[in-house]
């Protein structure tokens, strides 16, 4: 009769799996030989009609990853990854030139998921209402699509992927890429800098604030197939640009890889804003499947104040790892992480953040939601440092977790160290449960189990949905909900 | 039939029984107060009729206008027109009031298969009923009993009772924890809401209340039963004489 005891017994005969983006596209593609080898590297960069410094740049990186161990210290456990068992490259066959040649099936895909890439329409005022939002859409290895490029040039700011810009602007590629997250950085952005196939390319020149949000839309569609996407974004002297990420997989029992690479420079007075809804597949109900998720985001506030700000919220995968960082290297300059982590199921999350103060009179701050259900495992790892050159530094953390039902685990590992003694740090952490008397409370007053939840949920996370752009706040407040359906016990 | 018709009620927690056959029936337009000594199973009885888990009903019934109850969620009954006026309100952080209510009232409305209240139609509602109790704007942004003192969660509580309209309102101690003014506001939010459609059942330790309150009907429980039923005459007799005499007996 009891109102929760019956939620548990419905969630144990329900489908966690609530996810929506399940679908498979079924179009053609072209795939590099399976597993990984220097003939893999080449293959990648013929594909690519890259100059010769960008092969040796990838062969570099790949000598050194053979040398490289993968990493152990973070809280997941997963079987050991044969990296020879996937393949590192695959495009949708006929590659466009323009966006009225693109595929018919990825357009419906992009559609499906309500990303609008038809500019056309846009531009001719089909859905004049709508904010206008500048796509760069990555469907397996390659971008398929980039909108409002025109509208963007008459600004001066480039957005394209990555590949085009090697080949049209490799002056500022050569001077950005690799800056930020080195070739050896971690095993995985070593990997990445060697497979990399595409992403997006964003340079804002001085003193532009850049007339609309940039997007880039990441898909996996091909079986076994490794997804290694390269970013880079230059804000120049006094340049700001908003710039959000997206991110789904079709429901595969295997296990897919994504291992990508975000790298931004803030130059002086710039601001660089990154928003990220991650919703890879996560595995089903037993834990099966899903995306291992194994990132490097770094940005470097290079000029005096500077600014670079990151909002993640991370609800997919089957494991995530991941930590923006960003590296407050100007004087004054100004570093923020915003979180919010869900995990469900069987996820495990692992992620955080790092800010490195190096000048004087840099701040920090670090709002983290973490929230877990089911059976998963969710921690925050976050290192704060202050070089003993960076005085007046000032951070201030809060990591807050939610539990829901007795089998999930919410961890914090933060790692603070000061080498100046004018560095101001502050670190706040709670962990709470959603209380059967909070539920009982709603449910009194005539919320169903699910409503309550959603409710109780929101309102841990308000502070870092109010970061959010806000159309994408109301697309990650519905992605919320939808996470932890089922995950009331 | 009465409005809310409880008819040997049986119910135990970690398989001690609580309620031990319990019958009360009140009909539409009476307030009706349960008092009894601490651990008689006051609270039980609220908690059991509002559906909370952990109880388990081992025998007997409960209908509210003929519907039965018992086979009812929690949300099901509230939209069923139960209402429960907690002892210790809840504290729901990073959730506004506002919104609580808002959410609160419309599920209900869904439920009852009613169209959601438009929001200056919502907005206009509360604004009248939280000023009838002295609430201010201000602290319906506040999170949902977050930072209240007790009179605020009081208040807050009867604010519910006023926008939610139930059918049968329970209140578990609601004079717990306040000062005599907070106890006037209290009472007179209670006493407008008092109708000729509505039942009451004020459940309370102390006489104090049912000065404000005044009951129609006054029962005494003890060990899980009601042992003794009168008039409101019967909560001044138990104020003179205390529970003493419910102490060994009547096992």
């Amino acid at each position: 009769m009891a109102a929760v005891q019956e939620t548990v017994e419905r969630v144990r005969s329900l489908d966690v799996d609530q996810y929506k983006y399940g679908f498979v596209t079924d179009i053609e593609s072209e795939k590099a030989p399976k597993g990984l080898s220097e003939d893999t590297v080449r293959y990648i960069s013929a594909k690519k009609n890259e100059p010769e410094w960008m092969l040796e740049w990838r062969l570099d990186a790949y000598r050194r990853w053979l040398t490289m161990q993968e990493p152990t210290w973070a809280r997941v456990s997963y079987p050991k990854i044969d990296f020879q068992d996937y393949y590192y490259y695959s495009q949708p066959k006929a590659k466009p030139k323009s966006l009225d040649e693109i595929d018919p099936e990825i357009l419906a895909t992009y559609d499906k998921l309500g990303i609008p890439l038809r500019e056309r329409e846009a531009l001719l005022g089909i859905e004049s209402t709508a904010p206008r939002i500048a796509v760069d859409a990555v469907f397996d290895s390659v971008s398929v699509a980039t909108t409002f490029k025109a509208e963007l040039a008459k600004a001066g700011v480039i957005f394209c992927s990555i590949s085009e810009a090697i080949r049209e602007h490799p002056d500022l590629v050569k001077q950005y890429l690799g800056s930020v997250v080195p070739v050896s950085d971690n095993f995985y952005a070593t990997l990445n800098t060697a497979v990399f196939s595409d992403g997006s390319f964003v340079y804002i020149p001085k003193g532009v604030r850049c007339p609309m949000e940039l997007s880039t839309y990441f898909r996996i569609n091909e079986r076994n197939t490794g997804q290694f996407e390269r970013t880079l974004i230059i804000a120049d002297e006094g340049a700001y640009v908003s710039y959000l990420e997206g991110c789904t997989a079709p429901q595969r029992d295997e296990n897919q890889l994504h291992a990508a690479v975000v790298e931004l420079v803030a130059l002086k007075d710039a601001e660089i804003k990154y928003s990220t809804v991650q919703n890879w597949y996560p595995g089903d109900k037993d834990g099966k499947g899903g995306i291992y998720n194994f990132v490097t985001k770094r940005g470097d506030c290079r000029g005096d104040n500077s600014k670079i700000s990151w909002t993640q919220v991370e609800t997919g995968s089957a494991i995530t790892w991941k930590y923006p960082s960003c590296i407050l290297r100007g004087d004054g300059s100004q570093g923020e992480f915003y979180s919010i982590a869900i995990s469900n199921g069987y996820q495990q999350v692992d992620s955080g953040t790092k800010m490195i103060h190096l000048g004087k009179n840099t701040s920090s701050r670090i709002i983290s939601k973490g929230i877990a259900a089911g059976r998963s495992e969710n921690t925050y790892r976050g290192q704060v440092t202050a070089h003993r050159k960076a005085s007046n530094a000032r951070n201030f953390t809060n990591c807050d977790s939610l539990l829901i039902g007795d089998k999930c685990g919410a961890h914090t590992v933060p790692y603070i160290e000061a080498k100046t003694a004018s560095a101001v740090f502050e670190h706040e952490a709670t962990t709470s449960k959603i209380s059967e008397d909070q539920m009982f409370y709603c449910l009194q007053r005539g919320l169903s189990s699910e409503e309550a939840v959603a409710l109780i949920v929101n309102g841990f996370v308000k502070d870092v949905l109010q970061q959010l752009p806000m159309e994408f706040a109301v697309e990650a407040q519905k992605l919320i909900s939808v996470s932890l359906e089922g995950s009331v016990g | 039939m009465a409005l809310l018709e409880i008819n040997n009620l049986h119910a135990s927690i970690d398989d001690k029984e609580i309620l031990k056959g319990l019958s009360l029936k009140v009909n539409a337009g009476e307030v009706h107060a349960i008092m009894g000594p601490n651990g008689s199973g006051k609270s039980t009885l609220s908690y059991v009729l509002a559906g909370k888990p952990d109880y388990e009903v081992t025998e007997g019934s409960a209908t509210l206008d003929g519907q039965d109850l018992l086979e009812l969620e929690a949300d099901a009954r509230a939209a069923a027109g139960l209402f429960l006026a907690f002892q210790y309100p809840i504290e729901i952080p990073g959730v506004a009031t506002m919104t609580f209510l808002r959410t609160a009232l419309n599920s209900q409305r869904k439920a009852r298969g009613e169209d959601e209240l438009s929001t200056p139609d919502f907005l206009r509602l509360v604004k009248e009923k939280a000023g009838h109790l002295g609430i201010s704007q201000e602290m319906l942004r506040r999170g949902v009993n977050v930072g209240f003192s007790g009179g605020e969660k009081k208040r807050n509580e009867i604010l519910q009772m006023a926008l939610l309209q139930p059918k049968v309102a329970i209140l578990d101690e609601t004079d717990s924890g306040l000062d005599i003014d907070a106890l006037k506001i209290v009472s007179e939010g209670v006493n407008a809401l008092r109708s000729k459609d509505r039942a009451m059942v004020v459940i309370t330790h102390y006489q104090r209340l049912l000065d404000h309150i005044v009951p129609d009907v006054v029962h005494v429980m003890h060990k899980g039963r009601i042992v003794r039923s009168g008039g409101k005459e019967l909560a001044l007799e138990l104020e003179a004489s205390g529970y003493a005499a419910y102490g060994q007996d009547a096992a």
